[in-house]
């Protein structure tokens, strides 16, 4: 065994931050009523082994149900494993939780950690002295967050009055205050605007750079993995299905972006050469093109139909996480 | 360090009750309102009683009637389902990502919120109480402070009470039952309707093997002077055993319930 993997306070580039080693959690569903009433054992993590090592940033990807939140939620000791081995910062994370909870910072995206009534700046005092750290320390590193944040505006503001994506940073800024080793993000930027989305990323990858923070982030955007993350792990039915690189995952399925056209008249499908068909709607006046943006560009694609038909709109859209998982097996 | 983050918590829930204006006036008036009908009420029975109901004459019944008014809120006699409404929509997993216990930091809020509400719906109670009606006030000046920490403690049994009932959410999604069935037993055997010297013996034996009057019953008799010297340091060490014993109760019940949780939702 690593002996930097049992030291708790251990944050040497590579020593394992997470250890997952065959994880598994199990539900009981009832369903049905009365006599005809059934009780079903439903797995929702089966199995997963995977390490995260210090420094790393990993996206942890899959469709809703996948599993992602439970995984995210056994690591932080928030639920026990059925079987299996977990260990985060070196720490047993249910029976050792207060001392984990002191090296992680977690923020679940649909959830709050902020004191809803009161100044947003309160959260963030009480936050430091929950973790024991001394005002005069605590100050410097909330000034540093809410700068970097852009929370400044914000303090006085009682958290429900804030909007989302202000209540978000906020979200991300508490999940900080202790300077974690460990950053856990559960869908992070779940219903916020670009704009929004765009400033907490450029926020996180400064942070990690002055920091040295390791980033497990889970999210239904492809655009915060390609920014954020440097290696991916696709989770789907409970399982590991993907663990790599992102520009490996794209060579494995199929990160194609989509273009919708409206035409000006129904057509039978174009047909292209640096696109495929994928469908056509509306009797033809709308079809779908879909294409591999490492192989050729929207403005290629673009001029090839306008050769061919009347373009009256156009919208690109990107990959959807479930679309990737189902060609992770069938292929390209 | 340690204690200063609880004091932080207690005083962000005082502040947090604080913002809530309009139901503090609203709470003030109604307990005002009920205090009348329950003293008209204790009255006529102390009346046909002859003058004396289980020991209370009409300046005691009536100081028993506007201490309890005060301390309904402090103590807390309504529904409490905080805990189990976080472990049913989720929210709990934010209370247990933080390197703190959850019953402690808990017990610290629910100091600060009856903190704010002996103040603000405790205090103007009986202010109005004793200019309008009147109240035996203690001869003793110890029953004061003794009067207040009697009043902690019953604060604190409430408090490691309703959470450990709010631990059943740990077992079934719905404990929203199980809480109100709990409300109705604690308001009958606590001496919240009715003092528990006026029960008929039976419900009184009932009454006093559970932990019940000593949440309600207790400080009001300690402050009004009812039980004083040795008995009243009597009560409050009745008060605290059953703190004690309940907290351990509480602890053993968390820690099997943590095994059992299911976070609800994504």
């Amino acid at each position: 065994m690593n002996p930097a993997s049992t030291d708790p306070a251990s944050t040497d580039p590579g020593a394992p931050v997470i250890e997952l080693d065959g994880l598994r959690r199990e539900f009981v569903v009832r369903s049905g009523r009365g006599l005809r009433r059934s009780r079903r054992v439903v797995a929702a993590v089966d199995g997963i082994t995977a390490t995260v090592r210090a420094g790393e940033s990993v996206g942890y990807i899959g469709a809703n149900g996948a599993g992602k939140s439970t995984t995210i939620k056994m690591l932080t000791g928030i639920l026990v494993p059925t079987s299996g081995r977990v260990r985060t910062c070196g720490f047993e994370p249910v029976p050792q939780r207060t001392q984990l909870a002191r090296r992680i910072g977690v923020v679940f995206g649909q959830r709050s950690q902020l004191w809803w009534d009161l100044p947003l700046r309160d959260s963030f005092d009480i936050l430091a002295a929950i973790h024991r750290i001394p005002a005069d320390r605590a100050r410097p590193r909330i000034d540093q967050l809410v700068e970097g944040l852009e929370l400044g505006a914000l303090l006085a503001t009682p958290v429900r009055q804030l909007s989302l994506g202000e209540r978000m940073r906020g979200e991300v800024a508490a999940a900080l205050v202790h300077r974690p080793a460990l950053l856990v993000l559960d869908e992070p930027t779940i219903g916020l605007d670009m704009i929004s989305k765009e400033r907490l990323r450029q926020f996180l990858v400064a942070e990690r750079a002055e920091q040295g923070t390791t980033l497990l982030l889970t999210t239904h955007d492809m655009s915060d993995i390609e920014r954020l993350c440097d290696r991916v792990l696709v989770v789907d039915h409970g399982r590991i299905a993907y663990d790599g690189s992102l520009e490996g995952l794209g060579e494995r399925v199929a990160m194609e972006r989509v273009l919708v056209v409206d035409l000006a008249e129904p057509r039978p499908p174009l047909e292209l050469s640096s696109a495929r068909h994928e469908r056509s709607e509306l009797d033809g006046a709308r079809q779908r093109f879909a294409f591999a943006p490492d192989r050729t560009t929207a403005a290629q694609v673009l001029a090839e139909i306008a050769g061919q038909a009347e373009i009256r709109d156009l919208r690109i859209t990107e990959p959807a996480i479930e679309d990737i998982v189902r060609t992770l097996y069938t292929g390209r | 360090m340690t204690v200063r983050r609880y004091l932080l918590l207690m005083s962000a829930e005082f502040r947090r009750q604080s913002t809530y204006r309009l139901a503090l006036v609203a709470g003030i008036f109604t307990n005002t309102v009920f205090g009348f009908l329950r003293i008209s009420a204790l009255f006529a029975a102390v009346r046909g009683g002859g003058g004396s109901i289980g020991g209370y004459d009409l300046a005691q019944a009536a100081s028993y009637v506007w201490l309890g008014q005060a301390f309904m809120a402090p103590v807390y006699m309504f529904l409490w389902q905080d805990v189990a409404v976080r472990v049913r929509s989720g929210e709990i997993v934010s209370d247990l990502a933080r390197p703190i216990d959850l019953q402690a930091s808990y017990w610290a809020r629910d100091l600060g919120r009856a903190g704010l509400q002996f103040l603000t719906r405790g205090v103007p109670i009986l202010a109005l109480g004793g200019l309008l009606v009147g109240l035996s006030l203690p001869t003793s000046p110890w029953s004061y402070p003794l009067g207040l920490l009697s009043l902690l403690l019953g604060i604190s049994i409430s408090f490691v009470c309703r959470f450990g009932m709010n631990l059943i959410a740990f077992w079934t999604v719905d404990a929203r039952g199980f809480l109100i069935l709990y409300g109705f037993v604690m308001n009958v055997l606590s001496g919240f309707y009715l003092p528990v010297a006026i029960f008929p013996d039976w419900l009184q034996v009932v009454a006093h093997a559970s932990p019940f009057p000593a949440m309600f019953q207790s400080p009001i008799d300690v402050v009004s002077g009812r039980v004083v010297d040795l008995a009243a340091l009597r009560t409050v060490g009745i008060q605290l055993a059953w703190l004690t014993g309940l907290l351990v109760l509480t602890r053993v019940v968390f820690v099997r319930g943590r095994r059992r949780l299911e976070v609800q939702g994504g």
